[in-house]
């Protein structure tokens, strides 16, 4: 580890970056907080709202339930995906010819449009003719994910961990490569069973990764949009409008921009602080 | 043991070839085909589908459009990153550690939260429906994470290669472009790979900031979805050719992706 020196030219290097974020960042979210403390008839009129519509998103039942089911979602899909992600990437090759074809195989959900993952999803589980929905038909099983709740919240979570649980696989992967082998032979000299060499030498190793793929994965399910507007587009009824979906019909479909906007600023807040929550307890006791 | 450690890679691949598989199937299927019933695989091959999308000017800009505005977000993301990943990695400033996690707060705000205001700061700058605007608007959340990869591997260079080649009568410029740079090239592969990559999934922010001249195909693809009927067909050809180009960047940084994240700091 090196030792950083002190010095404020690093200022200059990171203007740029600073200069485009701030852009990007601060007029829009500026914005936001704008609206959010102003009622507005049309005709760009806007009024002095104060706190209004943040009492009024904080203690409307529409805002829990949304919360509720959004919270819920980030649960099971990271109960899922982290586990099964590194127990992919425990089974993996170490080395050969069918570690990049795994690799490539494993990231190409990655790499396709949010929109077309939606759509690829509708497409194999229509229940009519889709591959999926009338496999499942046929064998007896009622499955419809436009009329049932339970088929729709099934179908969505199954296409979450299709659509993210390669990225654990990548981060897990890449921290386990990073272990040496003299670290397996010690511990197969020790006579150390595959649960102890798992705790004492895979998971410490792989612990860093994993933050980083436990944040991104809770950063991004939180956030979902695009996919399950595209599958579901919030329903049947609302059974599966989560927070964003909730927030565009708000913004855009009823133009309630103050609403619209102290939801957006609660919502981020809300993000920042289980993400730093995550984070300082993943870091505790480093450096 | 040994069955399993084969069986579980297999089978998760089985799991993500399927919806894939059912896509590009669809994509050669007729309109009727598709509507009169359900068939494992195409009865009546047809390439019609993508003769559509390869001969209707809307449909192929598309794909234009949005090659253009990631390209673009791609380069400015890494060409800014670059010298502050240095910074990071090199020198303590004040307020460095502050700014670095304010960097990072930027990927969690929702786009949703963001469509709205975007586009009411791009049209105001005169920027609305071009590629520049979504190429930037893109870089809210591709930058910090440029920054956030690249600091990671500028870290594991030795400082001393720094100050041996400013001895050496090096000028910084120089030091950093031909020295520099090439130490830390697999990290500038990674860090665009997730740039292209975030940036080409992206539909939310593109689609707020475009109305016909930059375009991306993902706009393209749900305006069809809803008005031209139920061209399931035509859709899956839509969505087949937006797989390709990002697989064949994945080809190119096979052997770096797994790095990635890896040598990043969080």
């Amino acid at each position: 580890m090196t030792t950083k020196t002190m010095d404020q030219r690093g200022w200059w290097f990171v203007l740029p970056v600073l200069l485009l974020v701030a852009f990007n960042a601060l007029v829009p979210l500026m914005t936001v907080v704008n609206y959010s403390v102003q009622e507005t008839f049309g005709n760009n009129q806007f009024f002095w709202s104060g706190v209004r519509w943040y009492e009024e998103v904080l203690t409307s039942e529409r805002f829990h339930a949304a919360l509720g089911r959004q919270l819920m979602f980030t649960a099971i899909i990271l109960a899922i995906e982290i586990p099964l992600g590194v127990a992919i990437a425990l089974c993996m090759p170490k080395k050969g010819i069918w570690v990049p074809v795994c690799l490539i195989l494993m990231a190409l959900p990655l790499l396709i449009p949010w929109n077309v993952v939606g759509a690829m999803w509708n497409i194999l589980a229509l229940p009519d003719i889709g591959l999926l929905g009338y496999t499942l038909n046929a064998s007896g099983i009622d499955y419809n994910f436009t009329q049932d709740p339970l088929d729709a919240w099934i179908t969505i979570v199954a296409m979450d961990v299709w659509h993210w649980t390669s990225l654990v696989v990548l981060l897990a992967y890449a921290g386990l490569s990073s272990i040496p082998d003299a670290f397996y032979q010690a511990a197969k000299i020790d006579g150390a069973s595959r649960w102890a060499v798992f705790k004492y030498i895979e998971l410490p190793k792989m612990k860093r990764v994993l933050t980083i793929a436990i944040l991104l994965r809770f950063m991004d399910s939180f956030m979902i949009y695009t996919e399950i507007s595209v599958l579901t587009g919030g329903g049947p009824g609302n059974a599966t409008t989560f927070l964003s979906i909730d927030l565009v019909k708000i913004a855009l479909g009823q133009f309630d921009l103050g609403p619209a906007a102290a939801m957006s600023l609660i919502y981020f807040l809300i993000t920042l602080l289980v993400s730093w929550l995550f984070y300082t307890l993943m870091t505790r006791g480093e450096e | 043991m040994r069955y399993v450690s084969w069986l579980v890679p297999t089978l998760y691949i089985l799991f993500l070839m399927v919806p894939i598989y059912w896509l590009v199937a669809m994509s050669f299927k007729t309109t009727n085909e598709i509507l009169g019933g359900f068939s494992l695989y195409p009865q009546e091959f047809t390439f019609e589908n993508y003769a559509v999308i390869f001969t209707d000017p809307t449909w192929y800009w598309g794909y234009i459009n949005s090659l253009i505005y990631v390209s673009i977000n791609t380069v400015v993301s890494v060409g800014v990153a670059l010298p502050a990943a240095y910074a990071f990695s090199r020198y303590r400033f004040l307020g460095d550690k502050h700014l670095f996690f304010w960097l990072l707060t930027n990927r969690m705000a929702p786009p949703a939260v963001f469509a709205l205001p975007f586009f009411q700061l791009y049209s105001a700058v005169n920027l609305f429906d071009t590629h520049v605007a979504v190429a930037l608007a893109h870089c809210l959340f591709n930058i910090p994470l440029a920054v956030w990869i690249l600091e990671g591997f500028m870290r594991g260079v030795p400082k001393e290669l720094d100050e041996t080649a400013f001895i050496d009568g090096y000028s910084f410029p120089r030091f950093f472009l031909k020295i520099f740079l090439p130490t830390i090239r697999s990290g500038v592969g990674v860090a665009a790979f997730f740039c292209f990559m975030f940036s080409w999934v992206e539909l939310l922010l593109a689609k707020t900031l475009t109305a016909v001249e930059a375009k991306p195909i993902a706009a393209t693809m749900t305006k069809t979805a809803s008005s031209a009927g139920y061209e399931l067909g035509l859709l899956a050809a839509a969505g087949v050719l937006t797989i390709v180009p990002g697989a064949i960047v994945i080809y190119f940084v096979r052997n770096y992706i797994a790095k990635g994240f890896a040598l990043g700091r969080v």
